[in-house]
């Protein structure tokens, strides 16, 4: 196990690299002047041009300029911005809110995905089975924007049941609408992932088994279906979270959420290199963490796959 | 309208014995999109204590539904028991509420299954799933129901049954994971062990170790067991009475021993002929032509008859009841006379 963790974390370097050079090649390379507007109408004066330009290694070799850059991550200063800014700092202050609404998303997932999918799948075929059926249809089928836009404008705004945007108060509940916004889509899979997994584990042998060990009915679903049956769903919950850390671009922006989302839609907006750089270094780095602890998850709830 | 129940009257209740379980006139039919299917029609027997039964017959014959609707582990829908009963000293299951029906699965009567591999559970350890018969049925600590797991895999021969308690099914060769689920299904002493083709997924070695088990088992225990299975060189030398199933009914009953020497069904005896031989190295191997009957039809007359190479006039017309050929040997068949003795000739085709 020590040794699987060890070997996944020495494959994670080579692709931090690659990420980041990729990243910090393409932000610093796109055409234009990086200088254009930083000085409001007029062109930026020379002293000003020449600091920036040596603040950011720009007459170096863009390779060598990389590896400066890299330099620095390792010891932790992701640089700053144009306007002075930590990066680091803008990073800490927007990662919670979007930590916190990846959590609000993902307890819908759970809640309301897999509980749907246990109705639907003990049941098949009967009115629940239906409408869980349809509804995950419809749900997969509308763009996040417009589930997000609608239910803003009726549940935030018309009927005022939850906060329409969440502006600088990041509290739970703030976060309602935009985390089950953010989690329709995966919700709907994850019904549809559980049901399907329910149905198809009802009929296998050892189930049968459990049954003729005279187990009572809800131990032979509770215990011996349901373990198996929730080992692809946590697998699926687990890699989404890992995606939803990264921020959701859409739906912060829908609600005027202050997460990592926003922060690099603005950045890229603004073509603030930087900040990009440092906000997508931070989420590889996020996704293949959270991707790790999934593997181990999945080894630890099914005792088939091993790690040795 | 043929009938089956007919033989079940003339049994002798053999030494007044009450017996411990009890078929009679089981039917089962499966309702599935392509019709009903009769997988099992009007099929008796009964198993006394210490007694050991083989149920035979080829897939689809319905000797494993009988198992199951014995269980009540049928898979419903689209399984159902349409008749008959099944009484376990005395008491008719089938009339029992499901609760109450629960009670008697695992402690009065367990099953083991074919493929244990897919029949235990893979993601909890094997002591585990051992250990849920006391701790769900006696309600037992988690620390003495492990005890008494290991305990069980020490009795079914699992060397080193202390450090393997922990370890999951697929740890385990094929041998090894049947001796978990039988000893899983021996832990609460049951009355009677439901064999389901115990040894077809394992190797031949294996499966004489197996059956070997089986029968010490059941010997120290005094367990009445059913052993079904379609090997007819498994039964020989354990079993003490044969039942032949043949499209979901009864074609043959007789002690072991008479049924090998003579058998009094043209299926039996096509069954015994298709066995391989070293004394008949060289010739070719007989075996019965033509496949069983398609069960959502089956024809009417009797339902070997398109296979039998003995058939007359009347097969097609009549279904013979299983009905008493010799004493204690049942067959049915309307020339089971004349099978028994030899003493009919191929039919003219």
């Amino acid at each position: 196990m020590g040794r699987y963790v060890a070997r996944r974390l020495l494959q994670m370097i080579p692709v931090v690299i690659g990420t980041t050079l990729i990243i910090y090649t393409l932000v610093w390379s796109l055409p234009g002047d990086p200088f254009a507007g930083r000085c409001g109408a007029r062109p930026c004066p020379p002293a000003y041009v020449a600091a920036m330009t040596d603040k950011y290694n720009l007459d170096d070799f863009w390779l060598v300029a990389y590896f400066k850059y890299l330099g620095n991550l390792l010891t932790g200063d992701f640089g700053e911005t144009f306007q002075g800014l930590s990066v680091g700092e803008e990073l800490l202050r927007a990662y919670p809110t979007t930590a916190k609404l990846a959590l609000v998303a993902i307890a819908f997932e759970i809640l309301i995905g897999i509980g749907a999918g246990i109705l639907a799948g003990l049941r098949r075929g009967s009115y629940i089975d239906n409408l869980v059926l349809v509804s995950t249809l419809v749900v997969v089928s509308i763009p996040v924007f417009v589930i997000g836009s609608v239910l803003q404008l009726f549940l935030g705004m018309r009927w005022g049941i939850f906060p329409a945007t969440v502006g600088g108060d990041a509290s739970l509940y703030n976060l309602i609408l935009p985390g089950f916004v953010l989690a329709s889509l995966s919700l709907a899979y994850v019904a549809r992932l559980t049901r399907t997994s329910l149905a198809e584990n009802r009929r296998a042998d050892y189930v049968r088994t459990a049954v003729a060990k005279g187990l009572p009915q809800r131990r032979v679903i509770g215990v011996h279906t349901m373990r198996n049956s929730l080992i692809p769903v946590v697998t699926f919950i687990g890699a989404d979270f890992g995606a939803l850390l990264g921020g959701a671009i859409v739906t912060e922006g829908i609600f005027n959420v202050p997460g990592v989302g926003n922060l690099i839609f603005r950045s890229i907006t603004a073509r603030d290199g930087v900040m990009v750089t440092g906000a997508v270094t931070v989420l590889v780095l996020v996704f293949l963490l959270v991707n790790l602890l999934v593997d181990l998850i999945y080894g630890w709830l099914d005792p088939r796959i091993s790690h040795g | 309208m043929a009938t089956t129940q007919a033989g079940i009257a003339r049994r002798p209740d053999e030494a007044g014995l009450t017996p411990l379980l009890e078929v009679e006139d089981l039917r089962v039919e499966f309702r599935t999109r392509d019709g009903v299917a009769k997988a099992v029609n009007g099929v008796s027997y009964t198993l006394h204590e210490g007694e050991t039964l083989a149920v035979l017959g080829e897939s689809g014959s319905g000797k494993s539904v009988t198992a199951q609707a014995i269980m009540g582990i049928l898979d419903s829908p689209p399984g159902f028991v349409t008749g008959g009963s099944v009484r376990f000293r005395g008491q008719d299951l089938l009339a029992l509420p499901d609760d109450e029906r629960r009670a008697y699965r695992g402690r009065s009567i367990s099953m083991i299954f074919q493929d244990a591999l897919s029949a235990l559970n893979p993601v909890f350890p094997v002591g585990w799933q051992i250990a849920e018969m006391f701790r769900v049925h006696e309600g037992m600590s988690k620390k003495d129901a492990r005890k008494r797991a290991v305990d069980l895999m020490e009795q079914v021969r699992i060397p080193a049954a202390r450090e393997r308690v922990g370890d999951y099914p697929h740890q385990f060769s094929g041998g090894m994971r049947q001796r978990i689920m039988i000893a899983m299904a021996i832990a609460l002493d049951p009355d009677v062990l439901i064999a389901d083709e115990p040894t077809t997924a394992l190797d031949v070695t294996v499966q004489a170790q197996i059956m070997q088990l089986l029968a010490d088992l059941q010997r120290e225990r005094n367990m009445g067991l059913i052993l079904i299975t379609h090997d007819l060189g498994v039964v020989a030398d354990v079993a003490d009475k044969i039942e032949v199933m043949y499209s979901g009914r009864i074609m043959e009953e007789a002690p072991v021993h008479d049924i090998y020497a003579s058998p009094a069904h043209p299926y039996t005896k096509g069954l015994l002929e298709s066995i391989p031989r070293v004394d008949l190295k060289g010739q070719e191997l007989s075996a019965i032509k033509g496949l069983p009957p398609n069960l959502t039809n089956i024809p009417a007359g009797c339902e070997f008859r398109p296979r039998c190479p003995y058939a007359r006039e009347i097969c097609k017309e009549q279904r013979p009841p299983l009905a008493e050929v010799v004493p204690g040997r049942f067959s049915a068949c309307h020339f089971a006379q004349e099978v028994l003795e030899g003493d009919i000739e191929p039919a003219q085709q």
